[in-house]
């Protein structure tokens, strides 16, 4: 049991930080810290992945050792592509034999595969955050306010306002046809 | 930004900002070998400017660096990028397909590493042009809140 | 592997004590009014963040946190501060509770679910086993370049990357056509107008500004 909480813990603690993130970009009025909530949030999905890619006792995706000084040694010997590929199908088999992940190389790494995902998902978030930050802008000079529901208040005023402005006309209209 | 309260700024940024650049180089050619790669040389030389107009003012920063040279830079990166794809499809590869890039012996990776080099340096491009691009689009924008008010 | 209790012992302790730096920190940004420690605890919390993606062995995303998420997004969040206000208003009753209601709905929902997920660290997780180890056994002989992040960035999922590249230089097109190319700000212009009205109005009268 112990184990079992031990194990998941991470997952607990960053669920825990992406409430608090959600928590924010739902409960603050300001837009700008809205932002910063949605940005709290997608830093704590960007852990999450992080945290699935790793192995205990591995290390950072960039070969060394003999895995990667290897290739230089038999440089000569490379060149039959599909000889490399039943190399591959016989590792594939061993390694299903034995249970064991890494068995085509000397080191244990962790997958390199959510480490390139979230690299470009925080400057692709980046990018995003710019925009937002430039819509709030807009809202600032149009509004002259950055909360919430003070700019629903206004909205709500004005389409109150145009309401009210056409069912003036209206009566204004049906009384000149019956007058 | 005419007080003499920023001279330390000053001096150590003027020291620090040309090294900031470099190392934003530093780590895109050794992309391959160590972290890194072309985001973050590009933000990394995009930080170095926004850090001038930072200490310096915006107006020298944008006479350095004009706005339409950070557009362009962004744009060539795009196209250097595409292009990087397009050269490989005329080479009678696929599209990104660096190995038709350069003709090597079979067993050799020289099109591997010129393509990873220069799309990286079309990456590089243009997110260092985009990110000073926004920078100037928030900064050029007279602001509300004054020095004094912080 | 043998020799790694020790440090597991150290990664656990490091793992508890950055996460538990990070809550405070969000628990602060959660509390605070002053939009200029929001920003600048962001800041902070991406810097931490990519502390622990370094614990995790994630040195790329780690290197990428740091530059972007703790640099750019915070200058970025500055400049439009700057432009917009200084504080929040605080929040309070309804506006309070039913999001803290529909947060813990949805963290105990995601808390249930995780329960299925593999263990941290598993090298045996399906995530771990599949193309992750295809990688990492192919970039040598087929790229010939140590950093796998870079290989599989830039020549396994280029396409991927181009993409990328497309949205951030398009992101950078929305901001320019929404604020303008950085030359004189609609506020600016509003401004002189109403000090040339201001001057009309009174003539003898100066302006100090």
């Amino acid at each position: 049991m112990v184990e079992f909480v031990l194990e998941r813990g991470n997952y607990w603690a960053i669920i825990g930080l992406m409430m608090i993130g959600l928590y924010i970009a739902f409960a603050a009025t300001n837009l700008i810290k809205r932002l910063v909530g949605l940005g709290l949030f997608q830093t704590s999905i960007i852990l999450f992945y992080t945290s699935l890619s790793r192995i205990s006792g591995g290390t950072a995706p960039i070969l060394y050792g003999k895995d990667y000084k290897s290739s230089y040694e038999d440089k000569d010997s490379h060149g039959e592509t599909a000889a490399n590929g039943a190399e591959y199908a016989g590792e594939a088999a061993t390694d299903a034999a034995y249970g064991y992940t890494n068995a085509g190389l000397e080191n244990v790494y962790s997958n390199p595969l959510p480490h390139v995902l979230m690299l470009t998902a925080i400057v692709v978030g980046v990018a995003t955050l710019a925009v937002g930050l430039a819509i709030i802008v807009r809202i600032r000079e149009a509004y002259g306010t950055v909360e919430s529901d003070e700019i629903r208040e206004m909205d709500l005023q004005v389409a109150l306002a145009e309401a009210q402005d056409e069912a003036d006309e209206l009566s204004l209209a049906s009384g000149a046809t019956r007058g | 930004m005419n007080g003499d309260h920023h001279v330390i700024l000053r001096v150590v940024a003027k020291a620090l900002i040309p090294i900031i650049a470099l190392f934003g180089f530093y780590v895109h050619f050794h992309g391959e070998y160590s972290p890194g790669g072309g985001f973050q040389a590009g933000v990394i030389l995009a930080v170095s400017i926004i850090l001038y107009s930072l200490i310096f003012g915006i107006a020298p920063t944008m006479r350095a660096v004009t706005p339409g040279f950070a557009r362009a830079v962004a744009a060539f990166g795009f196209l250097l990028y595409t292009g990087v794809g397009v050269v490989a499809l005329i080479r009678g590869g696929n599209f990104l397909d660096y190995d038709a890039l350069i003709r090597d012996e079979p067993g050799g990776h020289l099109g591997q590493h010129v393509g990873i080099i220069v799309i990286e340096l079309g990456v590089l491009f243009a997110v260092a042009g985009s990110m000073v691009t926004i920078f100037y689009a928030f900064a050029g924008r007279v602001s509300e809140i004054r020095d004094e008010d912080w | 592997m043998s020799g790694y209790e020790g440090s597991d012992l150290f990664i656990a302790l490091l793992n508890i004590t950055l996460l538990s730096i990070l809550f405070v920190i969000a628990i602060a940004i959660a509390r605070l009014r002053s939009l200029f420690a929001i920003v600048m605890l962001s800041g902070i919390y991406s810097l931490v963040s990519a502390t622990w993606f370094v614990a995790l062995d994630a040195v790329d995303v780690a290197f990428t946190e740091a530059s972007v998420g703790a640099g750019i997004s915070t200058a970025l969040f500055l400049g439009a501060m700057l432009l917009t206000s200084r504080t929040a208003k605080a929040e309070e009753g309804i506006t309070k509770i039913v999001p803290l209601l529909v947060v813990i709905a949805t963290g105990a929902m995601l808390v249930y679910a995780s329960i299925d997920l593999p263990a941290f660290g598993d090298p045996n997780s399906p995530a771990n086993t599949h193309v992750g180890v295809e990688y990492l056994e192919r970039t040598k002989p087929e790229i010939a370049i140590p950093n796998v992040v870079t290989a599989v960035l830039a020549s396994y999922r280029g396409f991927d990357t181009l993409g990328e590249v497309g949205v951030v230089f398009a992101a950078g097109l929305a901001v320019v056509l929404l604020l303008g190319f950085g030359e004189r700000s609609l506020g600016a212009t509003v401004r002189q107008k109403d000090r040339e009205i201001d001057t009309n109005a009174n003539p003898g009268g100066e302006d100090e500004r």
